[in-house]
């Protein structure tokens, strides 16, 4: 039983070592081109970006896993929303240091990820997909009904933001250095021989069982790893919304993710961001006329079901035809 | 915990049971995760409410129900999920679109406020069941969980359907090879299914109340049930929804705000010796 089909393309050849200088000066292009982009847009219009960079990480550790693992998990919005969480209780609650608050954020996620991956390792394909929900759905519920704590449906305010990045674009060039930390480092796990054991552990359990890897040790590392990542996105959520509440680990959230990894291309990689602007672009364009966005939502994950599996860039990809490689 | 506790934890078993039993079905047949299976529980709690409040009642509101449940499920199985046959993930995810859009649709028809499905006059009133006041309402409940598998223990080992039902769990293509047009036994699974959730809707709407959150409530107790039982068991649910019910209401009474974590014990203990669930076998 084939599990792993959302991957059409055959993964580039790993193990090229490190940045070549063209992909250097690409990336670097590109960083600068975002890093320019709160000089020519709107103040909300940067709130949108950060939003694309925020959500673009989430979708890229969920990519993680389902491109290089061949796991999809639905549970990666509530890795998120437990360190929104706790960012914002320890900034409010506790009145700690946004830094530390933080850190403290990231860590919750990473914990949280180790329990889901002890328990989710064990299964995969569908299984995996079920057991990572229902995982999910329980931090779901118990932010929901743990008022004391969460706030419940009413969810908690903050100022989660430290003083010196008050201002929106502050704010925006902050976490695009984030974002270009984690995206360098998300790129060099992939690439590294610890991303390759995925790779074989995806295309074929078995054979890296014989081969003498642990699997389940190595999907157990990579599902902790992928929770930090996830975890880094949620405590920038939790600066940037200064606001939190069930509906940010809720199923529509882990939901968005894996859309934003899908349209963008699972295991591309980057291209998370490109699903992650579409989706959030989408979602303004959306609001603009009804208050519908679930719906919505909904539909076009349907949509890209039937007609676009493989992502937008997946179809481009297709219907160009191919005069590079 | 007290009897009339227990009791709480049997009647939730039993609903579970019905919405469990129909997601099971499915999964067990068709390879189909429906994770729009709690949205259409939902659903056919508003419409069983809405059938019941026009006519008054109860009978024609739960068989109203199950059709109307049982047609979304047909619109869903051959309008949808056709175009994505033997993809197990995108099935997975397209229902879960669908689940979405069923969710907010119920919010655009019936609004946010919660329902509660008016209970017959017969099942008004408490009856006394050893030395404790107990809800009737709830023990009808309970009876109709135990009609339900009962029925389906039947249908699934004394009748020919059922017999191809379990032919095509274990092996669909030679089913097909002997000549039995397995597609529409699919189809009927399918239908049948969904209307169970439907069901399920309708006698949990009065009495737990339909609120625009309960699909997915249900949704994680019933994936909880199936992950515990196994794919496709129907002695697997029927295990696993007593489980889970009976240790969500215990949960409930010693840690009101924890109840979640108590059902997340058994299955993470169950997970680490049998990750198919109890009665779960390999594909």
């Amino acid at each position: 039983m084939t599990i792993n089909v959302l991957t059409s393309e055959p993964l580039p050849p790993a193990g090229t070592g490190g940045l070549s200088g063209r992909t250097l000066v690409i990336a670097a292009l590109i960083v600068a081109a975002a890093a320019a982009l709160p000089l020519v847009l709107s103040s909300y219009q940067v709130g949108l970006a950060t939003e694309v960079l925020i959500f673009g990480v989430l979708a890229m550790s969920i990519d993680i896993l389902a491109g290089f693992a061949g796991r999809t998990s639905l549970g990666h919005g509530a890795i998120f929303g437990i360190s929104t969480y706790v960012v914002v209780y320890c900034s409010t609650q506790l009145g700690l240091h946004p830094a530390v608050a933080f850190a403290l954020g990231v860590v919750a996620a990473t914990l949280a990820a180790a329990i889901f991956g002890l328990l989710a390792v064990r299964a995969s394909g569908v299984y995996f997909l079920l057991l990572t929900l229902a995982l999910g759905m329980i931090v779901w519920g118990v932010c929901l009904r743990w008022s004391q704590v969460t706030g419940g449906e009413n969810g908690m305010r903050a100022e989660a933001r430290p003083a010196i990045l008050a201002n929106q674009n502050t704010f925006y060039w902050s976490v695009l250095i984030g974002t270009v930390i984690v995206s360098f480092a998300m790129w060099r796990l992939v690439r590294s021989p610890f991303g390759l054991t995925l790779r074989g552990i995806r295309d074929s359990e078995s054979r890296m069982r014989s081969l003498g890897y642990n699997v389940p040790l190595h999907l157990f590392i990579g599902f902790t790893v992928s929770g930090f990542f996830a975890g880094v996105a949620g405590a920038f959520y939790a600066m940037f919304n200064n606001f939190v509440s069930p509906s940010t680990v809720a199923l529509a959230n882990s939901v968005e993710g894996v859309l934003m990894a899908i349209v963008g291309g699972v295991g591309t990689l980057f291209g998370s961001f490109i699903g992650a602007a579409a989706i959030v672009t989408l979602q303004n364009v959306v609001s603009g006329y009804t208050e519908r966005w679930q719906m919505i939502l909904g539909l076009a994950f349907v949509v890209v079901m039937i007609f676009a599996p493989e992502g937008i860039i997946g179809k481009l990809r297709a219907m160009v035809p191919r005069k590079t490689r | 915990m007290s009897f009339f506790q227990l009791l709480n934890g049997l009647t939730f078993a039993a609903l579970l049971f019905v919405v469990a039993s129909g997601f099971t079905l499915i999964f067990g047949l068709l390879r189909i995760v429906n994770l729009s299976h709690g949205a259409l529980y939902l659903f056919g709690g508003y419409v069983g409410f809405t059938v019941v409040s026009k006519t008054g009642s109860f009978v024609i509101g739960g068989l109203g129900a199950m059709l109307a449940i049982a047609a979304i499920g047909m619109v869903l199985d051959q309008g949808l999920l056709r175009f994505v046959r033997g993809n197990d993930l995108r099935q997975v995810l397209l229902t879960l679109g669908v689940a979405l859009f069923l969710d907010d649709l119920a919010l655009v028809i019936w609004g946010g406020d919660s329902f509660t499905v008016p209970i017959p006059a017969v099942l008004h009133g408490s009856v006394h069941v050893l030395g404790t006041y107990y809800p009737r309402y709830r023990l009808f409940v309970l009876l109709a969980g135990v009609i339900v598998f009962v029925g389906l223990w039947l249908l699934l080992n004394r009748t020919r359907l059922g017999a191809l039902i379990r032919a095509g769990v274990d092996d669909a293509e030679i089913v097909e090879a002997s000549g039995v047009n397995i597609r529409r036994v699919f189809l009927f699974t399918f239908l049948f299914g969904s209307a169970l959730a439907g069901l399920g809707g309708m006698i949990g709407g009065a009495f737990l109340s339909l609120y625009p959150s309960a699909d997915a409530e249900i949704l994680t107790f019933s994936l909880a049930v199936v992950i515990i039982g196994g794919r496709g068991s129907l002695v697997g649910v029927a295990v696993g929804s007593l489980l889970v019910g009976v240790l969500n209401t215990v949960g409930q009474v010693m840690f009101p705000e924890l109840a979640y974590f108590v059902i997340f014990g058994p299955m993470v203990a169950l997970l680490a010796f049998r990750p198919l669930g109890l009665f779960g076998r390999v594909a």
